[in-house]
């Protein structure tokens, strides 16, 4: 007879999972291994939720298979090291991101590349070696390999630095990639989200001039007074958006529904780059003729690698950056979704787990 | 009352003129300015027929203004050279592609991008500083500021030279700037056209591993027989391109037409880069999965500046690359645009304006 989800592994677990596309989450009974060798097993404290979250709970991408238990921007302590663990120990506070394992012997393995890995196992909606499921950080604990876990600087806050593990790196990394860290330089942060506000606070440490393109006039003093930005474009205001053609050297796209990208090409100057990270479930629509009358580009970033990510976290520790959050119990999580789906956040939900989660 | 333009300038010169957009190429008088103190006059003994020559003459774009004087891959020799010029004398082999002009101040033309000064002047087509209207290389003379004159070495037959002032620099630059010139990368050509085949010829003087990527089977022999291709995908055939999934570090894609990018997205290795040197009218459907699963990129790319173009020259003679053309009389352009417009050419015509642009009286 098949092992339940309960028995599957040797470690009872407790988190919230939706079971259909409804998303609706609710108590769920799963199984965590034990603590190998190389693993960290860590008591969950925080778990921020990304908008990915909602994507994969709904089904947006197609490929969500249920029971499902998000979130991947974990933090906690560690309550357990195998004996081939030398980078952490017992009480360290420590974090978990978008991944849990790679094949570490490819190419981008071999360059602390691991989010490029073609065997990539996510921290949830994945399925590990030997075909258990994965579930993420909606949890009371997680058992991760020492290569995924990352370890959080002391002046970091852990419930506002939870959302970096996503979020930050997931800004940070096309930042360092694209060049876009000479100070002076000017970039453009399209969309105001969990994403977005971090954008803009990494980049300013970096020495940019940044201005935030935003379909919400409403934020734009969110955006100069509380967030740092230089100036603040309402993009659907053709006027504005004339009036700053051709003035940025980089545009980091957020936005993750379908929107345009004629106007934010026309933003750029000669040789601009404009990455995107959101992530429509449509392809979007290209205009060839001013990628190549102005050698522009459009990258794509997927979060980060192990070390960058460690990197990442060290550079916001020293910046004294975290993200701007609202700390919620785990019964509140369904509400919390239907105002993620509105953008109705500043600017991510993080959960308290360890205060909320009881069985 | 506007002048006509036989007398708009001192010196007499004829050449063949679309009228409208028909796009029918006919005998045009003419005139070019006086050589100035920094400008080149050359006499003109071949141009190439590019691509764009047909939308323009077509007015596919929306832009031209009749007559028209097409042509930007021009070559001849000099024949007179203003007093300040410095570096060019009568008898040198000289060129012109698709620039006369730009602002020469601005950021870019100090980086020597003249190509993406927001007021270059097109060799054709365009108002040049004193106002009058530019014609190109369809003709008997031209004359130039020296700025926008590149050298044709002499180990660089002229005919041949001709169609590297645009296409050449048009997949040489990007290969640059794209980092996918560096020996041992593997690069996908899209597209066996002008462009298309000097690309193939640039990459593999570089060292570089090319596929080219056509949807018409029967260049496949031409493609690795003659120029020098390693392998050759059908694009329509998904089992070819499931074949070819994730080996190659870039593309330089030249199809002007609409088609699908997705397949090309897959074809590259993780952070490969697509180059669009092409320009389709519409928009391209973009995925955004493939881009940030495997951080690739997708880029366009304009000509080239007027530095990197002389430096491209020189390459070319350096490791032999010519372009393959087709030599043609004046008289055939009209026929020989026809047969462009459906791809029925290996793989640029040229034409012999030294021999066959004859003046009628």
């Amino acid at each position: 007879m098949a092992k339940t989800v309960e028995e599957d592994k040797q470690q009872k677990a407790f988190g919230w999972a939706a079971t259909d596309p409804s998303g609706t989450l609710s108590p769920f009974y799963f199984s965590r291994r034990e603590n190998g060798d190389e693993d960290v097993t860590l008591k969950i404290l925080y778990c921020g939720v990304c908008h990915s979250d909602l994507h994969i709970l709904k089904n947006d991408w197609g490929f969500t298979s249920y029971p499902i238990v998000p979130g991947h921007e974990i933090v906690g302590v560690a309550t357990k090291v195998g004996k081939n663990v030398t980078k952490f120990k017992v009480g360290d506070r420590v974090g978990v991101g978008v991944l849990v394992g790679s094949c570490k012997t490819c190419e981008c393995c071999q360059q602390d590349l691991e989010n490029y890995c073609p065997r990539l196992i996510f921290t949830y909606n994945s399925h590990n070696p030997d075909g258990t499921k994965n579930y993420g950080g909606y949890s009371d604990m997680i058992v991760v390999d020492q290569r995924y876990v990352l370890l959080f600087p002391d002046n970091l806050p852990l419930d506002a630095g939870a959302p970096l593990l996503c979020a930050g790196i997931t800004v940070y990394s096309p930042m360092k990639y694209y060049g876009m860290t000479e100070a002076g330089k000017h970039l453009g942060v399209a969309g105001l989200g969990g994403l977005g506000h971090v954008a803009v606070k990494i980049a300013k440490a970096f020495g940019l001039k940044v201005t935030v393109i935003s379909s919400s006039a409403q934020k734009e003093s969110e955006a100069i007074d509380r967030l740092g930005a230089d100036s603040f474009l309402v993009s659907s205001d053709p006027a504005k958006i004339k009036s700053a053609i051709g003035s940025m050297d980089y545009i980091i796209d957020t936005v993750s529904a379908a929107h345009p990208l004629l106007p934010l090409l026309s933003l750029l100057k000669v040789n601009g780059k404009l990455v995107t990270l959101g992530l429509p479930n449509k392809p979007l629509e290209l205009p060839v003729f001013p990628l190549v009358s102005g050698r522009k580009l459009v990258g794509g970033s997927d979060f980060g690698g192990m070390k960058e990510t460690q990197e990442m976290l060290e550079f916001c520790a020293k910046h004294n950056i975290a993200a701007d959050i609202e700390l919620i119990r785990i019964d509140e999580i369904n509400t919390a979704m239907e105002r993620l789906a509105k953008s109705d956040v500043r600017y991510r939900f993080v959960i308290d787990v360890a205060n909320s989660l009881s069985q | 009352m506007p002048r006509l333009p036989e007398e708009e300038h001192p010196n007499k010169a004829f050449g063949w003129a679309a009228r409208d957009s028909s796009g029918v190429l006919s005998p045009f008088k003419f005139s070019r300015r006086a050589t100035g103190e920094k400008d080149v006059a050359f006499k003109v003994l071949y141009c190439g027929i590019c691509h764009s020559d047909l939308h323009m003459v077509k007015n596919e774009w929306g832009t031209s203004v009749y007559p028209l004087v097409p042509g930007h891959e021009i070559v001849g020799e000099v024949t007179e050279v203003g007093n300040k010029v410095q570096n060019f004398q009568v008898g040198d082999r000289v060129g012109v592609g698709c620039l006369v002009g730009s602002c020469r101040s601005c950021g870019n033309c100090k980086d020597d991008l003249e190509n993406y000064c927001p007021k270059t002047i097109l060799t054709y087509g365009a108002k040049y500083y004193d106002g009058t209207t530019t014609y190109g290389g369809y003709s008997d003379t031209m004359v130039a500021d020296e700025h926008f004159i590149v050298r044709i070495p002499d180990n660089l037959p002229l005919d041949a030279a001709a169609p590297l002032l645009c296409a050449g620099i048009t997949v040489y630059s990007p290969l640059r700037y794209y980092g996918l010139d560096k020996p041992g990368l593997h690069i996908g050509v899209v597209g066996l056209g002008g462009l298309g085949h000097v690309a193939v010829k640039f990459a593999k003087a570089m060292g570089v591993k090319v596929t080219v990527i056509s949807t018409s089977p029967n260049k496949e022999k031409e493609a690795l027989e003659n120029l020098g291709a390693d392998s050759f995908l059908i694009s329509r055939d998904q089992d070819q391109l499931q074949g070819a999934s994730g080996t190659l570090d870039g593309i330089i894609d030249t199809v002007s037409a609409q088609h699908p990018v997705l397949p090309l997205l897959g074809l590259l290795k993780s952070h490969g880069k697509l180059v669009l040197v092409g320009a389709p009218e519409k928009p391209l459907e973009l995925p955004v999965f493939p881009l940030l699963q495997g951080r690739k990129v997708v880029g366009g790319s304009l000509i080239g500046g007027l530095k990197e173009t002389q430096e491209m020259i020189d390459f070319a003679a350096k490791h032999n690359v010519k372009p393959d053309i087709e030599v043609i009389s004046m008289e055939y352009v009209n026929t020989a645009m026809e047969r462009l417009a459906k791809a029925d050419v290996k793989y640029r015509f040229v034409i012999d304006i030294g021999k066959t642009l004859k003046a009628t009286s």
